[in-house]
């Protein structure tokens, strides 16, 4: 019913927003350079950006909430290849709940480093985030420690004044076999109050393109650009009580189609698992990736290329 | 005593976190060992094409399933121009971010070693790996590379 409620009753005003943004990427025409990007929405494989590009993401996410309103969140994403082996990434969050309002919710900056210089069957990279971010955000990049649907019920105006400053790491374990990719990422997560205890999460990720051969021309719906994989992410408690009661976990279908024109969109639906969970978590994000914008930057302020 | 202790807990915690935020930090503005690692990387391979020469045995003795095909190479040809294209320039002649692919150590190394290139990158030297393009992708690329030694000896008349 909800969901019927989101599209029906304002949907110009809701999606005006989703919409300018599309024709502000499309003006900006870029270098080209076709990015191979996974399906994944929570979990990482250990592919990072090619250096001296920088994608540029939206993502939205739709989600039911049992005892409060349902909610649609956002976040934009600068993503930055320093070099073959170090990817930085800045996030702006921010959510809309239905009935409530819309707010900024928080920034977040990651690093992803490769630790092996070749292929490996397993190949690990260091991820570490500091994230400035308060109650009110709902994007869930990732599921962590006892974090659980009604923890999302609160209005915004009261659940935003809790600002957390949180660091987290990630172990990015990924593989890829036969076109297959699988990749496991344990989450180790530390609010910096220091009365907050270590938190723990785990995502999960399998995908693979719909065809592993390429065709001789150059083609927008071909089975080469799609790239089909199934998620499963969640909390695995704290250090205080690790486990899996009070605990929300997903299992999220999830494919992207890489355009020949640079542009990728991604679409996943996350399901709930269990009680603790969001019935729903609908996404969907469009990129694009601009190569040479390192160099570009360093042509304009004069340094040398 | 009870808040002395918490007093004390609330210390230790605080410096603990200060010592992660720092941690945070440095990682993100020194990052660790590989530029040292990359320096002397360059002093082991003087010449641009160094790292083909890494490529193991078992890795050159690799057939090209596609070679000689011409339709893969013109698959290769579109791959290379939407992922290649952008370092090694659109007639893989070079740029400053990358070599020419036009040259003899290139153009006369086994298929698999060009393969077990792209496949491993060459991280100290800036090129990404690329397997996150399936295996008969990479090979189709390998076939265009090769296409284009034939193209320069028709060209010149050999």
């Amino acid at each position: 019913m909800r969901i019927r409620h989101y599209f029906s009753v304002k949907p110009f005003h809701l999606l005006w927003p989703h919409l300018s943004l599309l024709v502000w990427f499309a003006l900006w025409a870029g270098l080209p350079a076709v990015a191979q990007e996974s399906p994944y929405i929570v979990t990482y494989n250990h592919y990072l950006e090619e250096p001296g590009n920088l994608e540029v993401e939206y993502l939205s996410t739709f989600g039911t909430q049992r005892g409060g309103n349902d909610f649609h969140s956002f976040l934009v994403s600068l993503e930055y290849g320093v070099k073959p082996w170090w990817t930085t990434e800045l996030y702006l969050d921010g959510q809309t709940s239905f009935g409530d309002s819309t707010v900024f919710t928080g920034f977040r900056v990651e690093n992803r480093f490769r630790l092996l210089d070749r292929e490996h069957a397993v190949n690990p990279v260091l991820y570490i985030e500091y994230e400035n971010i308060n109650d009110a955000d709902k994007v869930f990049k990732e599921v962590e420690g006892h974090d659980i649907e009604s923890d999302s019920a609160g209005s915004n105006a009261s659940a935003r004044r809790n600002a957390n400053h949180e660091l987290e790491m990630k172990l990015l374990l990924s593989s890829t076999f036969k076109g297959w990719n699988v990749a496991v990422n344990p989450i180790f997560v530390k609010n910096l109050s220091p009365s907050e205890p270590w938190e723990f999460a785990y995502a999960i990720g399998a995908s693979r393109p719909l065809a592993l051969k390429a065709r001789p021309n150059r083609c927008f719906f071909c089975a080469e650009n799609f790239i089909a994989g199934l998620e499963m992410y969640g909390g695995l408690g704290d250090a205080e009580s690790p486990g899996l009661h009070e605990t929300s976990h997903y299992l999220a279908p999830a494919i992207a189609w890489n355009l020949p024109t640079d542009w990728t969109f991604r679409l996943s639906s996350g399901f709930g698992l269990n009680n603790n969970s969001h019935r729903l978590l609908f996404r969907w994000g469009v990129s694009k990736e601009f190569s040479g914008f390192g160099e570009t930057l360093r042509r304009m302020f004069g340094g040398r290329s | 005593m009870k808040s002395l202790s918490s007093l004390h807990e609330s210390i230790i915690g605080r410096i603990a976190n200060r010592i992660l935020l720092a941690l945070f930090a440095a990682i993100t503005c020194f990052p660790p060992a590989f530029a040292q690692s990359s320096t002397q990387a360059k002093h082991e391979e003087p010449t641009l094409y160094g790292p083909l020469a890494r490529a193991p045995q078992s890795a050159r003795q690799r057939q090209n399933p596609f070679e000689g095909n011409p339709q893969e190479a013109t698959a290769g040809g579109k791959l290379f121009e939407q992922h290649c294209a952008e370092c090694h320039g659109e007639k893989a002649g070079g740029t400053r971010r990358a070599p020419a692919l036009l040259t003899p150590d290139v153009q006369q190394a086994a298929p698999g070693t060009l393969f077990w290139l792209l496949t491993n990158g060459s991280i100290r030297r800036g090129m990404p790996v690329w397997s996150k393009l399936p295996e008969p992708q990479r090979w189709q690329i390998v076939t265009f590379l090769q296409s284009l030694n034939l193209k320069a000896k028709k060209s010149t008349g050999e």
